[in-house]
């Protein structure tokens, strides 16, 4: 990995380290480890929309999956954690296998209308599916164990959030730098181009779909046994769109822009309950006004004031 | 703690439109079939309109607009509200046209024009934003609990083959295929519905024969709003109005649009009666929790199969 790629990633690892002395009580915790799985989730839904330029309202619904694969298989059928978690993680890639081949010949505005479809299909499954998932109340989620260590308390999953989404960030940039990661931008910026000088178009963006859809998968389960609680609208379509918006309002294309929007927007509404019954209106005025003026994204256009020539 | 959620979501206000239904016994198969038909017509009628909305926005500028689900609830809200303040009901629906024609407008302007060279996604936010925005506006005026709007002529249903229909579902139904009959009129026979027609074939070549191709998009923005708040306003009385009543109706426009193809009126029309027709006859003969489902599977099958939509133009990629 080049140099000017590792020097914003030791910049993650120092700034994770740190957080913890200035996060002094567990609600602040609880919104750096809510960030931190929103950033993971961000950082694979970056590598689709905006390295493969492929749009997905629906990843909030492998998230869902992957929550409720956690949920039932480890409270209701004692499976282990970690086993929940994997096979969740296996039954969503295969979900996401069979459904790319035809969903990602489409284009732009009809792929966003299959993805959104698939998104609140699964959505609606979860919430009707009262026998197996408790239903619109949810259902309760043990704790994340595995060979006798128990994940429990704000600072331990702190540092588990912390050390995955550095990984994530690291794993990510790597695939940028591959060839693959060259194929996929090919594949963004001219994908006819890209076909006729032999790159497999259609593979490598069923490879990002199935890859950022596992990485939704794995945070949903994680994400449920940290909140020990889970219900039908961490799959649906407004969690779709929430993914999406971090990720653009970051900066597509830019895996610290995915990490960036993720945190920004996990914190905004927090700070905006301020605005009481007009928080509603003051975050859609702020999303419009970013989107208007940056439309490239918080970190791209900022990292272009700063350094002109250089992109991060 | 829940995970911070910052689009304000909450359980899908549940619309009405079984409300017509008889208890089982007395009514024949036949019957029953007609009665989820015309269910079906009505809400199919209001996701036309929603489509059509879609379709001339996109027609305009290319932009699939979010917030088209929230004009529908301004159109809602300000009839069921202005009227229950004691103003006659054609001008309370004429102000909550004119209101949600202002909010299509300053959209247009202030933040579709300016980020008119951005990607797909980054104008999808835009209007996600807007529909935030509109959404949270429309709570602090209106507040967040249901509005009741009286059937604009009683609700004495009328008995027909053994199915009960509502007269509000004959005004709904009326109102749909007069207002797609004048923009099929608008668009066809003067002259600024052909230049707008023009600029969604060929922007520059519209631009070269004089036709303003900012106004267009302005104008779009208008009458898709001025659609949607008309369909709002006539449907309240069976589903009521509530500020998140936007969002389904929203998503099932866009549906519509896509299933008859993008950019084709006439193909969102008939999209919007598809999805409306297949919902109401699953929600009675399979299952009403799957109703909502039923659009997103019809839309996925097609897509596969067509991926243009039933009747959208076969697009070859310019390289």
């Amino acid at each position: 990995m080049s140099s000017h790629r590792l020097a914003p990633l030791a910049v993650l690892a120092v700034v994770a380290a740190l957080l913890p002395l200035a996060l002094t009580n567990n609600f602040l915790l609880n919104i750096a480890i809510v960030a931190g799985f929103n950033a993971i989730v961000c950082v694979g839904l970056n590598l689709l929309i905006g390295f493969a330029g492929q749009i997905s309202l629906g990843h909030a619904g492998f998230f869902g999956l992957g929550a409720y694969a956690s949920a039932v298989l480890v409270s209701t059928y004692g499976w282990p954690p970690l086993a929940a978690l994997l096979a969740g993680a296996v039954a969503v890639g295969l979900l996401a296998f069979a459904v790319a081949k035809p969903i990602l010949r489409l284009k732009g505005h009809y792929l966003a209308m299959a993805t959104l479809g698939i998104g609140i299909i699964i959505s609606i499954v979860l919430k009707t599916e009262t026998k197996i998932t408790g239903g619109p109340d949810g259902m309760p989620v043990d704790s994340f164990a595995v060979l006798g260590f128990q994940a429990y308390g704000e600072k331990v999953w702190y540092w588990i959030v912390a050390g995955l989404l550095l990984v994530a960030v690291w794993a990510a940039l790597n695939l940028i730098d591959s060839p693959a990661g060259r194929a996929l931008r090919a594949v963004h910026g001219a994908e006819v181009a890209a076909e006729t000088l032999g790159v497999d178009t259609a593979g490598y963006k069923v490879m990002v779909f199935v890859l950022s859809a596992v990485m939704a998968s794995i945070t949903g389960s994680l994400s449920a046994h940290y909140l020990g609680f889970i219900t039908p609208s961490a799959s649906d379509f407004f969690r779709s769109i929430e993914l999406v918006t971090m990720v653009v309002f970051g900066g597509m294309a830019s895996t610290f822009g995915a990490v960036v929007g993720a945190v920004v927007l996990t914190v905004l509404p927090q700070l905006l309950t301020a605005f009481q019954d007009y928080e509603a209106m003051v975050l859609g005025a702020i999303l419009m006004l970013t989107m208007v003026f940056m439309p490239k994204g918080l970190v791209p256009t900022l990292s272009a004031l700063i350094a002109p020539r250089r992109r991060v | 703690m829940k995970p911070a959620k910052f689009l304000a979501p909450s359980p899908q206000p549940l619309s009405r439109e079984g409300r017509g239904a008889l208890s089982g016994d007395a009514i024949t198969m036949g019957a029953d079939f007609l009665q989820f038909l015309v269910s079906g017509i009505t809400v199919g009628a209001i996701y036309a309109l929603a489509g059509l909305g879609f379709a001339i926005i996109y027609n305009a500028s290319t932009v699939i607009n979010f917030a088209q689900g929230e004009f529908i609830m301004i159109g809602g809200m300000s009839a069921s509200t202005l009227t229950a303040a004691g103003v006659p009901l054609p001008l309370a629906i004429l102000a909550g046209c004119a209101v949600a024609m202002l909010g299509g407008v300053l959209l247009a302007k202030f933040a579709i024009e300016k980020a008119r060279n951005a990607s797909v996604v980054t104008l999808i936010i835009i209007t996600i934003g807007a529909s935030i925005f509109l959404r949270g506006l429309a709570e602090v005026v209106w507040g967040k609990e249901f509005h009741q709007l009286a059937s604009f002529s009683g609700d004495t249903p009328i008995l027909l083959l053994g199915a009960a229909i509502l007269p509000q579902s004959l005004w709904v139904v009326g109102v749909a295929l007069v207002l797609i009959l004048v923009i099929g009129f608008f668009f066809t026979r003067t002259l600024a519905g052909k230049a707008m027609l023009a600029t969604s074939y060929n922007r520059l070549a519209a631009q070269l024969v004089g036709v303003n191709v900012r106004k267009v998009v302005l104008a779009a923005f208008a009458l898709s709003a001025a659609l949607g708040a008309v369909g709002g306003a006539v449907v309240t009385p069976i589903t009521f109005s509530s500020s998140e009543m936007g969002i389904m109706l929203g998503l099932k426009g866009f549906t519509a649009a896509v299933l008859g193809g993008l950019g084709n009126g006439l193909g969102a029309v008939v999209g919007g009666l598809i999805v409306g027709i297949a919902e109401a006859l699953s929600a009675g003969y399979l299952s009403s929790a799957y109703k909502d489902a039923v659009a997103f599977v019809i839309i996925l099958l097609v897509l596969v199969f067509m991926p243009n939509g039933l009747f959208g133009k076969r697009g070859t990629e310019r390289v």
